[in-house]
């Protein structure tokens, strides 16, 4: 061993993160890690985030990795710390998070022997992570660190776990300083000039067109974001966002054709059902987004650009394949467009238009709202206020959410112009991910404005972090949109189990303005339509934390809804509208 | 482009070259149980003189869409170096081993001993009231080979699961 030998396992932890550029690290110390915590009390470098619950240290993560498009750190201890863990993990993993979690473990010789806090904790997140690594021997820690760093960032993100038994970070150990390659893992990046040339045949010759874009663009960067909307407005092709992908392409472009997908607007899903070339970017088709497969968009050919392999032919198959960064394809096909003279059909794509302007005079996302004095607040024109006080504010906003209603509401009616501003758990739906996911946005932008958008329901979850609030003077604003129900499963209920509301009736709910003042937070209440724009004027004024709590109409239904089982173009639509689409056929009730 | 509708099932042998490491077993073996796709049969050993790389055979069935995609996960495993389908990259061969234990007497073993003799197999162990047969060929040949024994005293068998390797001069 040539290198110096002077530094704990602990040190050169540290020492390895900080030559990650690692600012920021969110943990709650125990047994396993107090080596760890004790490096990290002699040293400035890094600073460490003090969560009240390891779930929460893993979506605050989160937050501060989608928010920055850097890697997220997470310091949880042994046993407890990690399992409490996993939640978050799973979260980061099927939302393509990058995120390193260190987590303790018992001396190397005690692991097997049901010792105290001890877990398998590599076995336990093998399904819960990108790659996970148990380290056994000094030389081999500052090693790892690197590679979990490049493993987490390249190709899909993820998250990573680095399980550190307790001996590990107390010996001595050599330092290694990061390096490039890893022997195995090279995703490959670039796109095969041969399919970008296949694909702008595709685009050119379109008459039906339409982009359907996900995370993956946001992932890639904003000079993804900024390529993805030339090209749109290069082609001048409708574009649809899923879940993920709110903000990659600016809302308020006449082109944007609002979300799609179960929750998803009128025009998108019939755009999608009925287009004859689909171009998707870094989405992948689940089951959201695709309603009943053998219904999914029969007639388009499509081009699917992926940068992981495993997520094209999954559930659609596809005409051309791009394994590749969204970006790197993005522009390729840009240059590729450009460069042709191949000439496009302007007639068709003019009648294309004009059929979705006449799905889009639907306005499928219409409420109607009763503005009088004393008039029940509608949760979609809560989200509609906070979002014209916020922008009319001019301050760079930040939106996370909890999941279920109020997060398909906000998903409609909050409006991105910018990629990295919108933080939801989209493929694993985890309830208490969103203030937390809110208290790392606003570590990582300290002045801007951090809106978490929650349920009476979600906010319990992880509920604790408004004493993380506290104490890091976060000035967090919690908007309830309070319908006293767990409200997505009540509308399922109301809609496929005959009305009957089992067990999601909120019983027994906190006084949130009381609980926001236990927690030297600032709390207000709206109890009807005229307290609403004060509310929400003294949420954004105020310098501390704030929980808004917003009595909604319990009864309010999220629509347009295509029901499990059922086709884009068999769409629920709401009350507004007369009755249209199909029910749910018992395969359905089988779905979630 | 696979085709969804095409519900035909295919086996495929996969070889897929990995680090020999702590764990990377387990992540294959994760995999195919977590999302539901069939082992038929699985080897696994380093095959490196620096004992470095492993390799892992798998045989495995399903629809080409689901081949594919096995293929897929496999390949974003992290310690994933290659993954190979021999079925499809063209002929291959594929072996495995099998110990047969047959315990039987009289005209019973001679003719045990007789068929042994058919397929090549070898008596590794022996004692006046039982065989150990060492057999190697490919599967249908074990499988003919263990039914022929049903009637003639088959107690245990053993068997490796298949290595592969494809024809010619191309590796993996």
């Amino acid at each position: 061993m040539s290198a110096d030998m002077t530094q704990s396992g602990a040190e050169i932890l540290l020492r390895a993160l900080k030559d990650q550029g690692v600012e920021v690290i969110f943990g709650y110390p125990g047994g396993a890690v107090l080596p760890i915590y004790d490096a990290l009390f002699q040293q400035n470098a890094i600073r460490h985030i003090l969560v009240r619950h390891e779930q929460a240290a893993v979506h605050a993560a989160e937050g501060y990795a989608r928010s920055t498009g850097k890697v997220g750190v997470v310091l949880v201890t042994s046993g407890p710390g990690a399992t409490n863990a996993v939640t978050g993990l799973l979260d980061a993993l099927m939302d393509s998070v990058p995120l390193v979690c260190l987590t303790g473990q018992v001396p190397t010789h005690l692991i097997g022997n049901d010792a105290f806090q001890e877990a398998d904790t590599t076995g336990i997140t093998r399904p819960a992570t990108k790659h996970n690594y148990l380290v056994k021997r000094g030389e081999d820690l500052a090693r790892v660190v690197h590679e979990a760093f490049y493993v987490a960032r390249n190709g899909r993100p993820g998250p990573v776990v680095i399980d550190l038994p307790k001996d590990i970070v107390i010996n001595k150990a050599p330092y290694a300083e990061p390096t490039v390659q890893h022997p195995s893992y090279r995703p490959r990046t670039e796109p095969d000039m041969g399919q970008i040339a296949k694909a702008i045949v595709l685009m050119k010759q379109a008459k039906r067109p339409v982009i359907y874009a996900g995370g993956g663009v946001i992932n890639a960067g904003p000079e993804a974001a900024e390529a993805l909307t030339k090209l749109a407005r290069l082609t001048g092709f409708p574009i649809t966002h899923t879940l993920m992908g709110l903000g990659a392409f600016p809302a308020s472009d006449p082109q944007f054709l609002g979300m799609l997908g179960m929750h998803g607007t009128y025009e998108a899903n019939l755009a999608m059902h009925g287009c004859d070339m689909m171009l998707a970017i870094g989405a992948r088709f689940d089951d959201r987004v695709t309603g009943r497969l053998n219904a999914f968009s029969q007639g388009s050919r499509k081009i699917h650009i992926d940068i992981d392999g495993s997520s094209i032919n999954k559930n659609v198959p596809v005409e051309v394949p791009i394994v590749a960064d969204a970006g790197k394809a993005l522009n390729a096909l840009l240059a590729a467009w450009q460069a042709s003279d191949e000439p496009t059909d302007k007639p068709a794509l003019a009648a294309w238009w004009r059929q979705i302007d006449e799905w889009k005079g639907k306005d499928s996302l219409k409420f109607t709202q009763d503005i009088k004095r004393g008039g029940i607040i509608k949760p979609q024109y809560a989200i509609q206020r906070l979002f014209e006080i916020t922008k009319a504010r001019g301050k760079d906003t930040f939106i996370t959410t909890e999941v279920g209603q109020h997060q398909m509401w906000a998903a409609q009616h909050f409006h991105f112009d910018k990629p990295n501003r919108w933080m939801t758990s989209g493929g694993l739906g985890t309830m208490g991910y969103g203030l937390p996911a809110a208290m790392g946005v606003q570590i990582a932008h300290p002045d801007a404005c951090v809106v978490d958008i929650a349920g009476e329901a979600s906010i319990l979850m992880n509920i604790q972090e408004m004493g993380t609030l506290a104490q890091y003077r976060l000035p967090v604003k919690v908007f309830i949109l309070n319908n006293q129900y767990m409200g997505m499963v009540r509308q399922w209920q109301e809609l496929l189990h005959g009305s009957r509301y089992s067990e999601t009736y909120s019983s027994a709910l906190p006084d949130f303005v009381k609980l926001a003042d236990s927690f030297h937070a600032t709390g207000m209440r709206a109890q009807s339509v005229d307290q609403l724009d004060d509310v929400i004027n003294a949420m954004l004024d105020c310098p501390t934390a704030v929980i808004a709590d917003i009595a909604v109409d319990q009864a309010e239904n999220c629509f347009p809804m295509i029901p499990s089982g059922a086709a884009h173009n068999e769409m629920l639509l709401g009350p507004e509208h007369e009755s249209s689409g199909v029910g749910v056929t018992d395969a359905g009730m089988a779905l979630v | 482009m696979p085709s969804p509708t095409d519900t035909t099932q295919r086996s495929a042998t996969i070889s897929v070259l990995v680090d020999n490491e702590s764990g990377v077993l387990a992540r294959v073996i994760g995999l195919f149980s977590g999302r539901g796709y069939n082992i038929d049969s699985l080897t696994v050993a380093p095959v490196d003189a620096a004992g470095l790389r492993s390799r892992i055979n798998i045989v495995t069935s399903g629809t080409s869409m689901v081949i594919e995609q096995i293929k897929a996960q496999l390949d974003r495993l992290v310690p994933v170096h290659r993954v190979a389908d021999l079925t499809m990259d063209g002929p291959h061969v594929a072996r495995e081993l099998a110990l047969v234990k047959v315990i039987g007497f009289g005209e019973q073993r001679v003719e045990a001993l007789r068929i042994a003799d058919t397929f090549r197999a070898r008596v590794v162990d022996t004692t006046l009231g039982s065989f150990v047969f060492e057999l190697t060929g490919n599967t249908d040949k074990i499988d003919a080979f263990i039914e022929l024994m049903r009637d003639l005293g088959l107690a245990e068998v053993s068997r490796s699961g298949i290595a592969a390797l494809a024809r010619g001069s191309s590796v993996i």
